[in-house]
């Protein structure tokens, strides 16, 4: 222990310590010493994107399939700032993630110097902390610091800023075994009686609905909340975010809700008597006009970790503050002595009407069309990867589809950008999950807007032999922005259609991976069939998609959640 | 909250991003020199400051969030005001100032420079009183807040 090394080394020993194995990024002046002290070793592998947003997409991705935290690394300046796109889309879904990013040397902080930036003040409303580290003595506790804060309570992305200098000064290295902060313990117990209150409310329930998202995930909770639902015999709803949490081949399960959720997901949030929102957050996306929302009388029980999330849009009646998997354990425990109090006829009732709901068939799309059909593609990938692939997407209308036709069972398959909605996240994300689950089928739902955005990647995927399977839903349009101006501005498509496409197929080709273009309905399964044959290769599949569909059902922005377009 | 560089811009930062008011905001270390304390007023409906102390509380290096309008407490800010003061108007502004419990702490011969504390409101209420053009310049430190009697703020 009495050997000093250099700042460089010790972020190196400290990304060892933390057992990371892969992180992402892209070299610079600021990051040379850091990027020396990796070439000498073998235990983290470093993974060269081609941009630094797809570096922290990249590490996302990683994050969310494995449950580790991810771990990008990018230069001071400009590599700092392309990262930025990539931070706040892990922040708004709530993805642990250590960024570290080269600073220019301390002497030169606030001169002006070449590639320097206010990284600090930059990422500050985008992270959930970040450090600039002023002394190496300081180096080792920080970095323990940020993977416990990244990874513990909400979690989210943490930035470490590491000016050049510090990461040639030397000293003693000792990785501190656990970190104790007198501002930061996150509350991980539900508050016993709370419990027991919710407990209550449950039991009296004549028409219930489990409202469930990202925290149920975040939180590895799926077996509890699918044991709960299962004991209660209550409809469960996910978010967007939530996705795998209760198996969507279920009876129980209705599917997603909120602007582009099913109608009986919908209709039955509205007009449930108790919810019990778990890990979710109300946001505007999911339950349309708060006011209409709260125009019915029910309950609410929020179960979250985050009391600012609780009673921030909607007030709640029981807010239990806790770690999602803790409470639905002690919930179930509770519950398990007193099940007998279910009302069994109301919920029976409630069961009927729903199905009712559920016989309006809100998902249903012309199937014997000559074009395209996008819902049609992604049902084929369903049913060829029989459920079992990893899915990330970007943003619009495919994300949408692939939400509604993909029935993910299992929680960790679903990747996407809901809070921020980050066109470009998909193929860097894919990049991640594939490095995180080597054996895994990685499918990345697209569309040619959206892939332009991180196409690079391409590039980075060729490099490790990553043989992710792309799905590009092409409709020449932006769709979502399509869909909008079709519906709101007067079919007047201002600057929404993509001119000047690029053959997807030859670009894919100039990369040395496989292109496929895919124009005719009866072509769907068999390309899909070939591209997941060829195993150890990425294949692009061009999918000329019908340009006028849209999603239905939707929930117009303003309306409340029962006011939905219907096809 | 910690006493570290940065921690005032977050929580400033807090306030801009999620729109809410601060009214003032007055910050200095405390006897234990790694904690600072700092005194924020800000004005908004109940569920508005229930969000604002939750969003508080969330920020790493903000160690205890209280909202001293919950107990009895005590509020003082210090004014200093100068003041143009010639002929007549010196003994006038003296026998104010006194009856405000100020002070004159500079005196040149066109101006008296006065130190008052107070609740902003009585800063306020001498500010009406005294006759606004003869006001050269105000400086206010904001509100610094305790609670009264055995109700203590200690980390």
């Amino acid at each position: 222990m009495s050997v000093e090394i250099s700042g460089a080394e010790i972020t190196v020993r400290c990304l060892q310590e933390e057992g990371v194995n892969c992180i992402f990024g892209y070299p610079g002046g600021a990051v040379l010493f850091l990027y020396d002290e990796l070439f000498k070793q073998d235990k983290v592998r470093h993974i060269l994107v081609r941009h630094e947003q797809a570096a922290v997409h990249a590490a996302d991705g990683y994050a969310r399939s494995s449950d580790k935290v991810g771990v990008a690394l990018v230069t001071s300046g400009p590599g700092l700032t392309n990262a930025v796109t990539g931070i706040a889309t892990a922040y708004m879904d709530s993805i642990p993630l250590v960024i570290i990013s080269g600073q220019v040397p301390t002497e030169a902080i606030g001169l002006d110097a070449f590639q320097e930036v206010d990284t600090v003040g930059i990422t500050r409303p985008c992270v959930k902390h970040n450090f600039l580290v002023k002394d190496v003595t300081e180096l080792a506790e920080t970095i323990k610091k940020a993977f416990f804060i990244a990874s513990t309570g909400r979690p989210g992305p943490v930035l470490v800023d590491i000016p050049k200098d510090i990461t040639q000064h030397k000293t003693k290295f000792a990785y501190p075994s656990k970190v104790a902060m007198r501002s930061y313990n996150p509350v991980v117990k539900g508050h016993v009686r709370q419990i027991k209150r919710a407990a209550d409310l449950m039991l009296s329930a004549k028409r219930p609905v489990i409202y469930a998202g990202g925290g149920v995930i975040l939180s590895d909770a799926s077996a509890q909340l699918t044991k709960l639902t299962q004991l209660l015999n209550y409809p469960c709803t996910n978010t967007l975010m939530g996705l795998g949490g209760y198996p969507a081949t279920d009876r129980q399960s209705l599917g997603l809700l909120g602007m582009h959720g099913t109608y009986e997901a919908n209709m039955a949030m509205q007009y449930c008597d108790v919810l019990i929102a778990i890990g979710a957050r109300f946001d505007d996306r999911v339950i349309g006009n708060p006011k209409h929302f709260s125009n019915e009388n029910r309950k609410i029980i929020h179960i979250d970790i985050d009391p600012s999330s609780i009673s921030k849009r909607v007030k709640v009646d029981i807010p239990i503050v806790g770690d999602v998997q803790d409470v639905l354990s002690e919930l179930i425990k509770v519950l398990q002595t007193n099940d007998e109090k279910l009302d069994q006829a109301a919920l029976k009732d409630w069961w009927k009407q729903i199905d009712l709901w559920r016989a309006r068939d809100c998902l249903k799309y012309d199937r014997e069309s000559k074009i395209i059909k996008p819902q049609m593609v992604i049902e084929q990938l369903y049913n060829i990867t029989k459920g079992n692939a990893f899915v990330t997407s970007d943003v619009g209308q495919h994300q949408m589809w692939a939400a509604q036709f993909y029935k993910f069972d299992k929680p960790r398959r679903w990747i996407n950008s809901g809070g921020l909605g980050t066109m470009g996240f998909g193929l860097p994300a894919a990049m991640g999950v594939q490095l995180a689950n080597p054996k895994g089928k990685v499918a990345c739902i697209t569309g040619e807007a959206s892939i332009q955005m991180c196409i690079q990647e391409l590039s980075t995927c060729k490099q490790y032999n990553l043989p992710l399977k792309i799905i590009n839903l092409n409709n020449r349009y932006m769709g979502m922005v399509r869909q909008w101006q079709e519906f709101f501005h007067g079919n007047r498509y201002a600057e929404s259609y993509m001119n000047a496409l690029p053959d997807f197929v030859k670009l894919t080709e100039s990369y040395g991976h496989v292109g496929m273009k895919i124009e005719r309905p009866e072509d769907v399964e068999g390309a899909l069939k070939e591209a997941f044959k060829l195993k150890d290769q990425l294949v692009f599949m061009d999918f000329i998609t019908d340009q006028t569909e849209n999603v239905f059902p939707m929930v117009p922005g303003g309306k409340g959640l029962s006011e939905m377009i219907l096809v | 909250m910690e006493n570290e560089a940065g921690a005032l811009s977050r929580v400033a930062g807090l306030f801009s991003a999620r729109g809410y008011n601060i009214e003032s905001l007055s910050v200095a270390p405390t006897e234990d020199p790694t904690l600072s304390r700092m005194t924020l007023v800000t004005v908004g409906s109940d569920e508005v400051v229930e969000q604002v102390t939750k969003q508080l509380n969330k920020l790493i290096e903000v160690v205890k969030v209280v909202d001293l309008n919950d107990g009895c407490h005590i509020e003082r800010e210090l004014m200093l005001v100068k003041v143009r003061a010639i002929g007549q108007d010196r003994e006038e502004i003296k026998r104010l100032v006194e009856i405000f419990r100020g002070s004159i702490i500079d005196v040149s011969d066109k101006s008296y420079t006065i130190e008052l504390t107070g609740t902003s409101s009585k800063l306020d209420a001498f500010l009406e009183t005294i006759e606004k053009s003869s006001v050269l310049e105000t400086v206010r430190t904001g509100a610094s807040g305790i609670g009264r009697g055995e109700w203590i703020l200690k980390v």
